[in-house]
């Protein structure tokens, strides 16, 4: 076990302007598990691409000990063929090819250009069977969940021969069963003997499997624990995350709760694509002014679907139901009625619905209501500058000026410009989905700090969130879904994660 | 990751400047260099009077279909069938003012909506039926020379009344004749007032433009780009005024070509409409979810391209002064040419008039220069194929050194 099988020493890195990692030293024992953790933009991931030769030897500073042995990888082959395989946050599997076409794409089993099928399906029965997948490997990727697209990356991953496994944020985009899942696959892939890096801002499953966690912050190794040794809890990471004790997740907030604002009554809907199954059966549910409202639900309850299908119908069909703002029925049959009746969404893909990356903030910040910035037509420039500028400075987007693309900006800014630009359509109920995914401590308490002005302006907010810790840290009441129902309703008092889960579990058994 | 810590800001240097805006300066100095080089191998004929005239006339229906197809870039679509159009609109044109006797007041205004239905023909598949525009325009390319050759039932049409061939090649009268100093060199006092005064709002609206950016602390372009740029613009238009007003002067088209480019250009960078287009070549679903319209969008920008081919197409035959059924065959390249040379992106979302313009402007003197000069057809279109990679090479280049 005390096989040191990587170590890495002084690594320095920089960028045109910016040291991303600053003399990084980090050692990873044989047959463990270790968890690099850190807020964004710590180095984590260019650490990662370091070791895996994406930077080759020669554009950093430091050495790379594997194996014992020095090496110096010029391009991602090198390092593959020593058995390190990193599995990126972003998948890298082509939907419309099969499991097995992906799996050996590059690396096919072929003879001369000819591929070999019946061995190729073959070997990757062999492979899902060791994730735990029974799917065909004839299936295809768009086919399946992203949970089982996580593993099929695992299973590429183990057809490669790996020794250390390299996950970036493998259960961002997992719901907890599936999450669940994969953490219990790298406890047996260390069973067996097999290393793994895994970078996770989820520090509750961290905790679950690390054996020990290394600690980035600015580009610099804080300290490495060793959690056999001692019992390191959530609070214990955070501090040498953020480099001070963080006492609250959740900023204190006293709610002033008045009239109701949204209220939804036996919203039905049919599924976008499979045109004759039902998918929201009877939804209803109310949001108050000052309020904040959580949706709880594992992944696929339709949360999200509820949302966009209130939201100007941008998801399903034949959709019915009553939607009334402070009693009075509203159209919200298309975005801009929607927008009008006093709505809006916040995505939570910022990314593919939310911004348009190759514009700057302020494009962004004005685009859903643009005509507040123009007259007749013809955009006012003055005013537009300073709208963006007001909500950069209220709230606190970082960047060298309102002109910055949207898509050189962090997770967390990129948020807040999706927000300024919903807050400048002055809304009565801003909807919040997963609207701290993917961004760093830091940053998420901003946001909460944000929610909870909003809330004290008198706006309704309804957040879906798939962190139960902040739907319980933030929300004055909670309702859970699960497969299209509103499955219970939960105030702060009752709420807590395990009531959560067994609403959900009971209503599971009930279909 | 970069951008995560850079909060404050620092002045860029001059040459970093260069650096970011090297597209468009870069644009600039390769047309400045193309008519330089053609000035040179032609032993001066490029600049002649006649000669400027003559590109403005074959240019200017490039330059015009290209702000339709710019906007069409940008919104993440193409149209192959401007060609097809531009024939059908002409064939219909000769139909009504010859075989019918309509006054080409009525004929003009009639066509362009005809164009406009073409357009909307095509765009109907694209924005609400969600076609790609490849293919509706591919078919619409096809359909439209078809109905060109029906209607026209093979065998050209000509000549058309005077009336309608001053639209390409008329020329604004001299009204300021009273103000000329010499007679003997200047034979059209307008041209020469016009582009002086053109000139002078250019460098006045410039430097209005600095001094606003200044009081609101947005970063401006260095003063020495600034003036090098506007002495290169304000010499090279000043030089052609001069030749025209020693010629016939303006042509009517150049004052059309002038006024659409003006308000595409306004149109693009200072309104709603503009900015909408741009949003939803970047990023359709966003933008549909910030509650715009793209349908609707989508749905009139290929109306516009219609209109303007429509335009370009009564323009080419009043010049030919004959419809024919092969007219505007392979338009649609070089007017899609001309986008991208212009720095539109293929992806959507980027791109300017300005560009386009100029990239209309280095195809067209290619075409001419090459074409006086003396070189085939066959080795022209082989030029410009190689100039058409080099310039987007150009761009893809300069994105991914800017990602380092």
């Amino acid at each position: 076990m005390d096989n040191i099988i990587l170590e890495m020493r002084g690594i320095t890195k920089t960028f045109p302007g910016v040291k991303a990692l600053d003399n990084v030293s980090f050692k990873v024992r044989e047959g463990e598990i270790h968890a690099l953790v850190g807020e964004n933009g710590a180095g984590k991931s260019t650490l990662m691409k370091v070791l895996s030769g994406v930077y080759p030897a020669g554009t950093y500073e430091g050495e790379i000990h594997y194996d014992s042995e020095e090496r110096r990888f010029s391009t991602i082959a090198d390092s593959e063929e020593l058995g390190i395989i990193i599995i990126h946050q972003e998948l890298a599997l082509v939907p419309l090819l099969s499991i097995a076409e992906n799996i050996f794409l590059g690396n096919e089993i072929a003879d001369k250009g000819v591929i070999h099928w019946p061995q190729t399906f073959a070997r990757t029965q062999e492979l899902l069977k060791k994730v735990g997948l029974t799917e065909s490997p004839a299936t295809l990727i768009t086919d399946i969940g992203v949970g089982k697209q996580q593993l099929v990356e695992i299973a590429k991953a183990l057809s490669k021969k790996v020794r250390l496994l390299i996950l970036d944020e493998p259960t961002a985009s997992l719901n907890e069963n599936d999450s669940d899942a994969l953490l219990k696959l790298l406890m047996e892939f260390r069973n067996q003997g097999m290393t793994s890096i895994i970078i996770s801002h989820k520090l509750n499953e961290i905790k679950k499997v690390a054996d020990q966690i290394t600690i980035l912050r600015d580009g610099g190794t804080v300290e490495t624990l060793d959690c056999h040794k001692e019992d390191i809890s959530e609070d214990r990471i955070i501090k040498g995350m953020v480099g001070r004790a963080m006492e609250d997740r959740y900023p204190p907030r006293e709610p002033k709760i008045g009239d109701t604002l949204l209220e939804v009554k036996n919203w039905n809907v049919y599924h976008q694509h499979h045109r004759d199954r039902q998918f929201l059966h009877d939804v209803s549910f109310t949001v108050r002014a000052g309020e904040v409202v959580g949706i709880a639900g594992l992944m696929g309850a339709g949360r999200t679907e509820t949302a966009m299908s209130i939201f100007g119908k941008s998801w399903g069909h034949k959709i019915t139901g009553e939607v009334t703002m402070r009693g009075q029925p509203v159209d919200v049959s298309t975005i801009p009625r929607a927008i009008k009746a006093g709505l809006a969404y916040v995505t939570e893909d910022r990314k593919q619905l939310g911004l348009v990356l190759i514009n700057n903030i302020k494009e962004n910040t004005t685009l859903a209501n643009l005509s507040a910035v123009a007259a007749n037509g013809v955009i006012d420039e003055r005013q537009e500058r300073k709208v963006a500028g007001d909500y950069r400075t209220k709230l606190r987007i970082r960047s060298h000026s309102i002109y910055q693309e949207a898509v050189n900006l962090s997770g967390g800014n990129q948020q807040k410009v999706v927000l300024s630009k919903w807050l400048f359509t002055n809304p009565e109920v801003l909807i919040l989905d997963e609207p701290t995914r993917g961004i760093d401590i830091g940053a998420k308490y901003e946001i909460y700090t944000i929610i909870n002005q909003l809330a004290a302006e008198g706006k309704g907010i309804l957040m879906i969130s798939s962190e139960m810790p902040e739907l319980l840290g933030t929300c004055d009441r909670i309702y859970v879904m699960n497969e299209g129902r509103i499955v219970a309703e939960l105030s702060k008092e009752e709420a807590s994660q395990e009531s959560i889960m067994r609403a959900i579990m009971r209503s599971g058994e009930k279909h | 990751m970069v951008a995560d810590t850079s909060t404050h800001t620092t002045k860029p240097s001059i040459g970093d400047y260069l650096r970011n805006n090297i597209r468009e300066y870069g644009l600039l100095v390769a047309l400045v260099i193309i008519m330089l080089f053609f000035q040179f191998v032609t032993s001066g004929v490029l600049f002649r009077p006649v000669n400027i005239t003559n590109l403005v006339l074959q240019n200017s229906f490039i330059v015009i279909m290209a702000l339709g197809m710019l906007l069409i870039i940008v919104a993440g679509h193409i149209d192959l069938s401007v060609g097809s159009i531009v024939a059908f609109v002409g064939a219909i044109s000769a139909i009504m003012l010859v075989k019918w006797g309509l006054p080409a007041i009525v004929v003009v205004p009639a066509c362009l909506v005809v164009g406009g239905i073409m357009g909307a023909a095509q765009g109907y598949w694209v924005a609400y039926q969600k076609i790609p525009s490849f293919i509706v325009t591919l078919a619409g390319m096809l359909v439209f020379r078809g109905m060109t050759y029906v209607v026209l039932g093979g065998r050209p049409i000509g000549p058309f009344p005077k009336d309608f061939q001053i639209l390409s090649t008329g020329f604004v009268p001299d009204f300021l004749y009273f103000l000329n100093p010499s007679p003997e060199i200047i034979k059209n006092m307008v041209a020469l007032v016009a582009v002086l005064a053109l000139v002078g709002y250019a460098i006045y609206a410039g430097l209005r433009n600095r001094r606003i950016n200044e009081q609101h602390g947005t970063e401006n372009e260095p003063f020495v780009f600034f003036a090098v740029q506007m002495a290169v613009i304000g010499v090279v238009a000043l030089f052609i005024g001069f030749q025209l007003s020693t010629y016939r002067g303006l042509p009517n088209v150049l004052i059309v070509m002038g006024v659409l480019i003006a308000a595409y250009t306004f149109v693009t960078t200072r309104s709603t409409i503009g900015r909408r287009v741009y949003a939803m070549g970047g990023n359709e679903k966003a933008t549909k979810l910030s509650g715009i319209n793209t349908e609707r969008l989508t749905f009139y920008a290929f109306v516009n391209m219609g209109v303007l081919a429509a335009l370009a197409g009564m323009i080419i035959t009043a010049r030919l002064n004959s419809a024919t059924p092969k007219a505007g065959v392979g338009f649609e390249l070089d007017v899609i040419a001309a986008c991208f040379i212009g720095g539109a992106s293929a992806s959507g979302g980027v791109g300017k008039i300005t560009g386009a313009v100029i990239g209309a402007f280095i195809m067209g003197v290619m075409n001419n220069g090459m074409s006086i000069m003396g070189i085939g057809i066959d080795y022209q279109q082989l030029i410009k194929g190689l100039v058409l990679l080099a310039a987007v090479f150009f761009d893809v280049y300069n994105k991914n050194k800017g990602k380092g």
